[in-house]
């Protein structure tokens, strides 16, 4: 990426012209080659595919255009039910772990059995596989019949064991941050008055978050993905949805469907991050980066 | 020229870190308009000296009196005394995340809970003064290091404290940056505001300031007025240090 300069009232020189000339053909040859060769691996690989002797078969059960019609309505409603989770996990993820990473973080004897608990959860819950975590809160906690809480739904335990599972990975993310934070920043901060909670809040946090968003970003894309698995819970979301539909047509162009979307869904957020902190550096930092 | 009065005051401040010894009993009184330049080789406490007036170095023995209140005490919070000193430091550590306003508007709308405008008002003003009004809109690490570091100063001096804490503010700039920092200073000497500054600069340190002391080793050594301490000094340390820096 070269960007012309900006001071237009001088008019470039005969050497800097020529340069500019060279970097465009240079360009213009990089954009042909990267068009060749792309169409070139598709067409090898489209050829290796369709010759295979199983392709008709596999094209059938897995790209079936019309089953993909057929489980539309149900994968679409499901997905609706995975997208509604997933808000709801982010949030509790979000306060979640941003507590458990500060009770991590305090430093003093006295907050000693506060950040021996916070490892503790942490430990526990990054070990444990996501669907042991399932099972456990989904079907165990029901079986407490406490009052009020008997009667919920499926999803709703699927979310609480989300919100367990990924604010564990989540807050050691923060955390690793908040330490990335140079201490003369809080020296900095203090020296203005402001106390312990205000510089957190104020200086470390935002200068934290900026410097783990595409940690945070892929565990966000994980957690997209894994709200999946809430259907071992019974929940009817994407996923089971497709199971359903592919029992029903003895096809399964609805899990390629699922796939598919879920897909779709992590895309425009995986853009949304790059554009964000590339907005970012470019407004606080000077001149290129090598 | 008002009366003046005893704005900071030290008593026999001991501080170690670990087994090294790095404060040794400094008694040093400032008075209100004063400028007071603490010179010194590196390791001498001049930077310690500064952050335990600012309660970022608790001390392990002595007293610091601001305005007569006594702010080594335990029970005293440090958040609300830090509030009343400025500091600028030899890094700048400005906050990268905040445009040049927001780092100087950050303790008056957080610590002293002024409405924006008003506390944008205050910070418009000093940049004005300082030089940097065309800048506030801007990122810290966009600027030179000179405009850095008056940033710094435009922070600190922000929320009017009763006492500016500087050091070595000149020390990470190059020689042609120096002056245009220097110059600042000098007009807050200049303007009245109290300062205690560690400083290499020693022509800066005669000029402008009104008291000059040197510590060598974490004592003081010799102090006085500027014309006395660099044109007859009293000590042979002191002769020996000045003789390697005007040379």
């Amino acid at each position: 990426m070269t960007r012309e300069p900006r001071d237009t009232a001088r008019p470039p020189s005969e050497l800097e012209l020529g340069r500019r000339a060279f970097r465009r053909r240079q360009t213009a040859r990089s954009v042909a080659i990267a068009v060749v060769s792309t169409i070139a691996f598709a067409v090898v690989a489209w050829f290796t595919i369709l010759s295979t002797p199983g392709w008709e078969r596999v094209q059938e059960s897995f790209f079936s255009i019309d089953a993909a019609v057929k489980a539309w309505p149900r994968v679409i409603d499901g997905l609706w039910l995975n997208i509604r989770v997933l808000f709801f996990a982010v949030i509790g993820v979000a306060i979640v772990s941003l507590l458990l990473a500060t009770v991590r973080t305090l430093r003093g004897p006295v907050f000693f059995p506060l950040r021996a608990l916070a490892a503790g959860y942490t430990d526990l819950f990054r070990g444990m596989p996501l669907i042991i975590v399932l099972y456990l809160v989904g079907f165990g906690i029901p079986g407490l019949r406490l009052e009020g809480l008997g009667r919920m739904p499926a999803e709703f335990w699927g979310t609480i064991a989300l919100i367990l599972t990924y604010s564990a990975y989540v807050s050691e993310v923060l955390r690793a941050g908040i330490e990335s934070v140079h201490p003369s920043q809080r020296l900095a901060a203090r020296s203005l008055g402001l106390g312990y909670a205000k510089t957190l809040r104020l200086v470390v946090l935002p200068q934290a978050a900026r410097k783990v968003t595409p940690a945070l970003m892929n565990d966000f894309v994980a957690m997209q993905k894994d709200v999946g698995l809430i259907s071992v819970l019974g929940a009817v979301d994407a996923v089971r949805a497709a199971q359903i539909e592919t029992a029903a047509a003895f096809n399964f162009t609805p899990y390629v469907l699922a796939g598919l979307l879920f897909v779709l869904l992590a895309l425009p957020m995986i853009r949304l991050t790059d554009w964000y902190t590339a907005r970012m550096r470019v407004r606080e930092q000077m001149g290129s980066i090598v | 020229m008002s009366a003046r009065e005893t704005v900071l005051q030290l008593r026999d401040i001991h501080k170690s870190f670990g087994d090294t010894p790095v404060l040794r009993g400094i008694d040093l009184t400032v008075t209100s308009h004063q400028v007071v330049a603490l010179i010194g080789a590196s390791g001498s406490g001049k930077s310690t000296l500064l952050r335990t007036i600012n309660l970022l170095e608790p001390i392990d023995d002595g007293q610091i009196l601001l305005r007569g209140e006594d702010i080594s005490d335990p029970r005293v919070k440090a958040d609300a005394v830090r509030a009343r000193i400025g500091v600028v430091f030899q890094a700048f550590n400005l906050f990268p995340h905040l445009t040049v306003l927001d780092n100087v508007t950050l303790a008056s709308r957080h610590v002293f809970r002024r409405a924006r405008a008003e506390a944008e008002a205050r910070g418009m003003e000093l940049l004005e003064q300082i030089g940097l009004a065309d800048k506030a809109t801007e990122y810290p690490d966009r600027l030179s290091g000179g405009q850095q570091q008056r940033t710094a100063i435009a922070r600190a001096l922000a929320t009017d404290p009763e006492l500016l804490l500087l050091d070595e503010v000149t020390s990470a700039l190059d020689p042609e940056l120096v002056g245009e920092v220097l110059d600042a200073v000098r007009q807050l000497g200049e303007s009245g505001t109290t300062i205690v500054m560690a400083t290499h600069e020693m022509a800066f340190a005669r000029d402008v300031a009104d008291h000059v002391v040197f510590l060598d080793r974490g004592v003081i050594e010799e102090e006085g007025p500027p014309a006395k301490l660099f044109w007859t000094p009293s000590s042979p340390r002191t002769r020996e240090f000045l003789a390697r820096f005007l040379a």
